[in-house]
């Protein structure tokens, strides 16, 4: 009887630890992971479901990650459709009704802000199209100054007792984001109608913020993976018009970029995309950082 | 910076005076120019506004509470060295389900039209209807499924596919090959989905913990409709899972499924060709083992990735067969005797992604026939084994290779060779070309 008791104490134990520690946060791309850990520090336990080094499109709803979100108090999410493959069967099959869509568990940055390339036809001739917009939002720095004050406020909604904390911490983390921007323009600056080719339009929202140039693309459309044809008509047309550099993110394959970097004479420019792409880009702060100087590098 | 001085130059020569203009109209000029421009972005930002209210504004519209729609295209083109028609699963009883190979030539297969959203903040509902090529429509799912629940619980209700084993709540435009495998086809007539209620628990764990239990009106193979009050089939499974590194993704499971049929029917043939009406009534009693283990280098499947899957079945009746001739030569009329079979089946199967866009498939499945004791033949009621052929001694196998190609997300072509041993003493080899595409709404696929 008493060893029963001992082995349900250690279970109840077991199951209610980790509720009670701290805020579990269940983050769907590592850029929202590193701004919770940025606003919320050690009163929240982050889970990250993907890696920099996955593409985001292709992400499965992995019993790792129905498990994980079983037990999260927040989920941390793009949205935009970025999630549409696999977010809406982890969340059903969680049986977590605070994380539910419309619930207060349920966070998603792409509502607090005003995405561009919003296609003026929705048609998959046009390839794997996103109807609200390009969700690749996090790579203008501003985006996230707006995102952070929205998730600062919904985590001192979420923790009351912390609601004071949350709120220091954004604080202080907005004024260095400020300075971090103000440095950023600065040298981004020299990246002005910087010529690039990109893989996929998971750029466009650095592109757009420091007025690169997109001299094409490796993909033919949005999520059509590169071929043979469409690499020879950009080649011919980097032979009118140079372009300075190919770009891809680190979890982009990384032969079309090569085959094209050989031909055309111009080197591959392997940027994070996220925190944890490149060994430089360990948070938010070395995301930017990281990516800047790798393409000042080749602007040069 | 060369352009540009071409430019002025070319200004300058076009109006001579320009060139010479004083300091005084230079400046009005830029002036007005930075009024133009001020000017400009004032109007560019109005309509940026207003492009912007008329966007939140399209979310209004009473359409925008419409489901998410999408719609599944498919089809074959087969040619098989045996007649598809007579297909049978020698040494099972048939399943009754449509688990022979498609028709030869061109065929139709099942258009699947599913549309799906949230009812309230409580429940989200689902249907996915078949438009079949012989132009009917059959509700293959039709179920809402809890939200507010919590703490790990969901409940589902209506028709839908059961949790048993892992290929059964895989739809079948995302299998990844054109047929069920035989364990699939001879114990659950292809699939298992049934009227009733499903229970589903996530257990509080780092790593991935599911109990489920279902209840159903145990209406589909191996039970059937009985006319009687209560619960006739239920079911229950336990789902473990998780990562090993970056790298792997798995998930094993254990379930058991226990139903009971009163005159499910089948037809066979007497010794002499005469027609033959078999029904049983009893218990049926069903366990399945389940294991699939995913691989992508760094978890990233985009590029290159590897699916291995596999489970085993074994299958247990108990109850009465009745013999019918009387449609037929009317040697013996009705017949009736004891009838108990145990029997397994297993598959294996692996499909790599070797470069974007391109996989290639194998799979291997094997029935074992068991023990099948027949009362009507072992105390010499009238009929002897040879009046039952569908019962031959007989252990199917079967080798299949599928390579598919998917031009994008939404659209896969494939090519399928199986060399089938479904039938006693033949082998069957069948070649299947085959087309998915999947329109609408981007729907989000099971592990």
């Amino acid at each position: 009887m008493t060893r029963l008791r001992i082995v349900l104490a250690a279970a109840v134990l077991i199951v209610a630890a980790p509720a009670a520690a701290a805020l579990g946060i269940f983050a769907c791309e590592p850029e929202w992971g590193a701004l919770a850990r940025e606003l919320a520090g050690d009163r929240a336990s982050i889970y990250v479901a993907t890696t920099a080094l996955q593409d985001p499109h292709r992400i499965e709803a992995r019993p790792s990650l129905i498990a994980r979100a079983r037990s999260a108090d927040l989920i941390v999410c793009t949205g935009a459709d970025l999630e549409v493959g696999w977010l809406p069967l982890v969340l059903t099959q969680s049986g977590n009704a605070r994380i539910q869509v419309g619930q207060p568990g349920y966070f998603e940055a792409a509502r607090h802000l005003a995405l561009i390339e919003v296609p003026a036809r929705l048609d998959r001739s046009l390839g794997d199209v996103h109807p609200a917009g390009n969700p690749h939002v996090h790579l203008d720095p501003r985006n996230i100054g707006k995102v952070a004050e929205a998730l600062s406020s919904r985590l001192a909604a979420l923790d009351a007792a912390n609601a004071g904390y949350y709120r220091e911490r954004s604080k202080q983390f907005l004024v260095r984001w400020q300075e971090a921007i103000a440095r950023w323009e600065m040298q981004g600056a020299a990246l002005k109608d910087l010529p690039v080719v990109v893989y996929h339009r998971d750029l466009s929202y650095f592109i757009n913020w420091l007025k690169l140039r997109e001299a094409g693309a490796l993909e033919p459309k949005p999520g059509i993976p590169p071929g043979a044809g469409h690499l020879g008509e950009l080649l011919a047309q980097l032979k009118r018009q140079p372009a300075k550099a190919v770009v891809r993110a680190a979890y982009n394959d990384p032969r079309p970029a090569e085959w094209l970097s050989e031909r055309a004479k111009i080197p591959v420019v392997t940027v994070a995309y996220t925190v944890g792409g490149t060994e430089q880009a360990t948070d938010l702060f070395g995301l930017f950082d990281d990516t800047l100087a790798r393409l000042l590098a080749v602007a040069r | 910076m060369f352009k540009r001085n071409l430019t002025a130059a070319a200004v300058a020569l076009a109006f001579p005076g320009a060139a010479f203009a004083q300091d005084a109209d230079l400046s009005k000029v830029r002036e007005e120019m930075k009024q133009m421009k001020g000017d400009y972005e004032q109007r560019i930002q109005a309509l940026e506004n207003r492009a912007k209210a008329v966007e939140s504004g399209a979310g209004k519209s009473e359409s925008a509470f419409n489901p998410a729609v999408s719609l599944i295209l498919q089809g074959t083109y087969a040619t098989t060295k045996e007649d598809p028609n007579t297909y049978q699963i020698t040494g099972f009883v048939p399943s009754g389900g449509e688990v022979g190979p498609p028709k030869r030539s061109f065929d139709l297969g099942e258009s699947e039209l599913v549309l799906s959203a949230s009812v309230d903040p409580y429940f989200r509902g689902h249907l996915v209807a078949a438009l079949t090529p012989e132009n009917e429509v059959e509700v293959e799912e039709a179920y809402f499924q809890t939200l507010a629940l919590g703490k790990g619980f969901t409940l589902k209700g209506g028709r839908f596919l059961s949790g048993i084993g892992y290929q059964n709540e895989i739809h079948q435009h995302a299998w990844d090959f054109q047929d069920a495998p035989l364990p699939y086809k001879a114990f659950l007539g292809g699939r298992l989905n049934q009227d009733g209620l499903q229970l589903r628990w996530v257990a509080p764990t780092p790593f991935f913990l599911e109990f489920g239990a279902e209840a159903s009106s145990g209406e589909q193979f191996p039970g059937t409709d009985r006319n009687k009050n209560g619960v006739n089939g239920g079911s229950a499974f336990a789902h473990l899972g998780g990562d090993i590194g970056p790298s792997y993704a798995w998930r094993a499971g254990v379930s058991y499924l226990r139903t009971t049929a009163e005159n499910r029917v089948y037809d066979d043939v007497d010794s002499t060709g005469g027609a033959v009406t078999n029904s049983f009534t009893g218990t049926a009693k069903m366990w399945i083992a389940d294991a699939i283990l995913k691989w992508a280098p760094g978890g990233n499947a985009a590029r290159t990735n590897f699916k291995l899957q596999g489970e085993y079945f074994q299958f247990k009746q108990d109850g009465t067969l009745t013999y019918d001739d009387s449609g037929g030569n009317a040697v013996f009329g009705t017949v009736t005797g004891p009838f108990n079979t145990d029997q397994s089946g297993w598959y294996a199967q692996g499909v790599w992604q070797f470069m974007p866009r391109w996989r290639v498939g194998y799979r291997y499945d094997q029935l074992s026939d068991g023990t099948v004791s027949n009362g009507i033949v072992s105390s010499g009621l009238g009929p002897v084994a040879a009046d039952f052929p569908v019962l031959g001694n007989h252990s199917p196998s079967r080798n299949t290779a599928m390579i598919d190609w998917s031009p994008s997300e939404f659209s896969r072509l494939r090519v399928q060779y199986a060399a089938d041993k479904s039938r006693m003493g033949v082998t069957d080899n069948q070649i299947i070309v085959q087309y998915i595409l999947s329109l609408g709404a981007h729907g989000a696929h099971k592990f």
